[in-house]
């Protein structure tokens, strides 16, 4: 599986929105209703699929679906 | 599955007597506390159910490490009591900083510390239950305890904001509020003081660390799964 269906199933899992609402634009606040509990789940979520620890200053940046994806890129992961 | 609760302060008192209580109602305790001996002794004790972590709550790291270690050895932590507490009295005038400041760091800093690890793995296991022992001096205040009643009251911001932080996720945050009770920090004050003490409260007498123990263990435990951010008095009466 690619690391956006990936991203994608754990996003639709946390947040219980639509496939079709995920997409590399969406913002998790505005577009996908995620409160700031929420969004630290969906972290959590990433660290624990991925094996990896994102620090505080790096989660904060990470607003969208593509940020999202472009940080984990940038990572050596679990797969 | 036995439930796992971390206590502050467990060596002595009131946290001792949680741990026995949580451990006779067969639940399991990571017990912290900066006093090696008397943790040590208390393990010796409470038995096998109980795990001693020699831990100061106000530094950040070993707080940390800690908090790991009871989660890898230990396993899951379902609860959290905050019972940590140090006094450092005198009058307001009279008081250096430095006691202001070591009071605020272990009563208020430390739960807060505490409550930061420990939160992490309650979302994760989507359940939670954390108890901090505030005082009656938080609601009425006292003469001499600056310091400490400030942090109580603190305590009380800080169960009452994390309690709606994480309401909806399923993790419950609740204070107890012990009047006068007979423990190694009130057993030293001189006679006449404990009897004055004990004049002023309605029920004409004080506590025992068990009624706390109580409070503790029916807060934590799913008897009280629809409860969370208060503040329950157990003091005989002393702030109705």
């Amino acid at each position: 599986m690619s690391l956006e269906s990936r991203v994608s199933e754990i996003i639709i899992d946390k947040l219980g929105v639509k496939p079709e609402q995920v997409t590399m634009e969406a913002q998790f606040d505005t577009d996908l209703g995620a409160d700031s509990i929420d969004q630290y789940e969906l972290i959590m979520g990433f660290e624990d699929a991925f094996g990896l620890r994102i620090d505080e200053d790096e989660a904060t940046k990470l607003t969208t679906v593509g940020k999202v994806i472009d940080y984990l890129k940038t990572k050596d992961l679990d797969q | 599955m036995q439930k796992l609760v971390v206590v502050t302060g467990a060596a002595r008192g009131i946290g001792y007597s949680i741990s026995e209580k949580l451990i006779k109602s067969g639940w399991s305790v990571a017990g912290c506390d900066v006093l090696k001996d008397d943790l040590m002794a208390a393990s010796d004790k409470l038995g096998d159910s109980f795990k001693p972590w020699v831990l100061d709550i106000t530094d950040e790291k070993a707080v940390q490490e800690t908090s790991a270690g009871i989660e890898k050895e230990q396993g899951p932590v379902f609860g959290l009591v905050n019972n940590a507490g140090i006094t450092r009295d005198g009058l307001i005038m009279r008081m250096e900083k430095k006691d202001w400041d070591i009071v605020l760091n272990v009563n208020l800093t430390g739960a807060f510390l505490m409550c930061r690890a420990f939160s992490r793995g309650m979302l994760r296991q989507k359940e939670g239950s954390i108890v901090n022992i505030s005082s009656v001096v938080a609601l009425l205040g006292a003469p001499g305890q600056a310091n400490y009643a400030s942090t109580k009251a603190g305590l009380l911001g800080l169960t009452r904001s994390l309690s709606r932080e994480y309401a909806a996720r399923n993790i419950r945050v609740n204070a107890v509020a012990p009047g006068f009770i007979e423990t190694e920090m009130t057993r030293d004050l001189p006679e006449k003081v404990r009897e004055d003490y004990a004049d002023r409260v309605p029920m004409k007498r004080m506590g025992q660390p068990d009624s706390i123990a109580d409070a503790v263990h029916f807060l934590l435990d799913d008897v009280s799964s629809y409860i969370t951010g208060i503040v329950l008095p157990v003091d005989g009466g002393l702030t109705t």
